[in-house]
């Protein structure tokens, strides 16, 4: 034991001596959750548009006056004709245009309908989608407003509630995503890095030599990356709770429960990397494209999964980081226990055996 | 004299290729045992299997009166092992290598204490002592690297190129480091491929194509090949030589 001891000293003189990596570690996480919070949404807000108003009456401006006064929409303009509307969207000065017709009111009036035009640039759909949803919801809020008089015989009123996450925030999905990222991160890349640089120094052969088990050499290898692990994690949370104002419903300790198991995950996997690894470099490059880039890909983080072909689904499924975003989301943001996911963290659990028999066995098989 | 290394018919084949064939030797306690070879004769092979880092394929084999098939765990602790690579951390003080490995060999924590004091007090590190190791020049780490690989006072320990790419005054402080330990009882195993170091040891073994050519105290060698050094002896063994270096 007191073996042991003094190698995971020795590891930690390693981590807290290489500075550039340690601030790497734990600025990583920071600026993630930091430009992810306040700078990058996916929200839409302050859309440049257009409104070319040719009726300029009672029920248009009601109209644009509603659509100001959202924080959507940025009015530019609101008289051009349709070749100046053209260049501004090829110029991609605006992202969408609303024509009202001549006579707007009058037609409403006296005929019963009435049409507005909107044009969307759908160069990137989601976009388009979204302000064309927006435009569609203050024009039947409008509509609303004047059929208030009048009594419908049949109505049926949808009402909306977004459960876990009302204000439609961009936090409560990347907050798990990026904890996910990190932790495979910290695991994944630095503790193969750890164990190749041993072998391509030579000092491997050594610590062989000695009387310490290979095994002890792995799980003392492993101790610092599960210790920073949970420090990045609390780091993150810390962060999220205070800085984002996410709240954790579910508990505490399920939450660091499960994420030490998602750490011993990676850190499996770090060791598998190692031994398919002879150089750091090699390691590097191993688990940057075949762990990250499959991470980043396929844990539902960034794309649906529901959304892809049936393979990328069946891809998505061996890929550790696809459970853990769905428990750590069940447990953070819906507060839910342990009889929730129990099937997700099962899943997590064989993957860590599957994995760590695995490299134990290829690590066996590279001593001899 | 006791024995400390035995070994009988001792092969190691990888596939169809035999690294090292049939070798027979004994090595004494306190004994300078120079092994020599060109590169791909089977030396690092041979040592290898004498560490526990690789199963022979078949004959036998005792280092420290340990049998290399059935307790090769129990071999480990009684051998020091220094590689031809760096077996010192860089981005470490001189300290904490020396704890370090006087620490997974489980010295107590006075023992360490004691002796990492000692060690730095006899190489002279006082002032280097709390310095990472790569400040060190080349010839200072590999005293260095060979005091640790000494400090849990092993039986026998095997030195794989120890001197290589240090300057000839350097090598010859290093090899007054292995008479005086050899001195204390420690038994040395070393290979080599600087031809002159091979006049330092107690006996020489040259090894051509995985298979013992040669084995004896350096002027009998000379005498026998009728030449006035080892570096002759060896060439014109090597000479015969049909594998090509790795």
């Amino acid at each position: 034991m007191k073996q042991f001891f003094s190698f995971v000293k020795k590891e930690f003189s390693h981590v807290f001596r290489d500075r550039k990596t340690l601030l790497m570690l734990f600025g990583v996480p920071v600026v993630q959750i930091v430009l992810f919070g306040f700078a990058l949404t996916n929200e839409i807000k302050n859309s440049n548009i257009v409104i070319v108003d040719n009726a300029k009456d009672f029920a248009s401006r009601q109209i644009i006056n509603k659509i100001s006064s959202t924080n959507y929409f940025k009015i530019q303009k609101t008289l051009m004709n349709s070749s100046e509307i053209d260049a501004a969207f090829k110029s991609g000065d605006i992202k969408l245009a609303i024509v009202f017709p001549q006579n707007f009111y009058t037609d409403l009036l006296h005929t019963n309908h009435a049409q507005i035009q909107v044009i969307a640039d759908a160069s990137d759909p989601n976009t388009g989608t979204t302000l064309t949803n927006y435009v569609n919801t203050v024009v039947a809020d409008y509509n609303a407003q004047m059929n208030q008089t009048i009594n419908f015989p049949y109505q049926i009123n949808m009402e909306v509630r977004m459960l876990y996450n009302p204000d439609l925030k961009g936090a409560p999905n990347f907050v798990p995503g990026v904890m996910a990222m990190v932790l495979l991160l910290v695991c994944v890349m630095m503790t193969s890095i750890a164990i190749v640089r041993e072998k391509e120094l030579g000092t491997m052969e050594v610590l062989l030599v000695s009387p310490f088990k290979p095994i002890y050499v792995i799980l003392a290898k492993a101790v610092p990356y599960l210790v920073l692990s949970l420090i990045n994690l609390t780091v993150i949370l810390l962060l999220s709770v205070y800085a984002l104002v996410l709240p954790i419903r579910g508990s505490l300790i399920l939450l660091y429960g499960v994420s030490t198991l998602y750490i011993i995950t990676c850190l499996s996997l770090g060791l598998l990397v190692s031994t398919g690894a002879s150089t750091q470099q090699g390691a590097m490059t191993l688990s940057l494209v075949g762990m990250m880039l499959p991470t980043l890909m396929l844990s539902g983080y960034v794309f649906p999964i529901e959304n892809m072909p049936w393979i990328l689904r069946m891809i998505s499924n061996v890929v550790p980081a696809k459970w853990f975003y769905i428990i750590i989301k069940a447990v953070m943001l819906k507060g839910l226990g342990i009889s929730y996911i129990w099937k997700e963290v099962l899943i997590l659990f064989g993957m860590t055996i599957f994995f760590l028999s695995l490299s134990l066995r290829n690590f066996k098989i590279r001593l001899e | 004299m006791e024995t400390v290394i035995k070994t009988k018919d001792l092969t190691k084949r990888f596939g169809d290729f035999v690294a090292v064939d049939k070798i027979s030797f004994e090595v004494k306690k306190g004994e300078i045992f120079g092994f020599l070879g060109a590169n791909g004769a089977g030396k690092t092979t041979a040592m290898r299997m004498l560490c526990g880092l690789s199963r022979p394929t078949s004959g036998e084999a005792t280092v420290a009166g340990i049998d290399v098939y059935h307790n090769p765990e129990d071999i480990k602790k009684n051998i020091g092992y220094m590689s031809q690579k760096f077996s010192l951390y860089e981005d470490l003080t001189v300290l904490e290598n020396i704890k370090f490995y006087a620490g997974i060999y489980g010295l107590s924590d006075n023992d360490i204490k004691e002796k990492s004091n000692e060690l730095v007090e006899k190489l002279g590190l006082q002032e280097q002592a709390n310095k990472l190791v790569q400040s060190l020049p080349l010839g200072w780490r590999q005293k260095l690297s060979f005091s640790v690989a000494i400090v849990h006072q092993p039986k026998v320990v095997f030195l794989d190129e120890p001197t290589g790419g240090v300057d000839p005054s350097m090598r010859k402080q290093f090899w007054d480091m292995i008479y005086d330990a050899s001195e204390k009882g420690i038994t040395i195993f070393v290979t080599t491929h600087y031809l002159d170091e091979a006049e330092y040891c107690d006996r020489i073994c040259i090894m051509v194509d995985g298979r013992i050519e040669a084995l004896d105290t350096p002027a009998l060698l000379k005498k026998n090949f009728g030449v006035d050094n080892i570096t002759e002896v060896f060439y014109q063994l090597a000479r015969k030589a049909k594998r090509s270096g790795d």
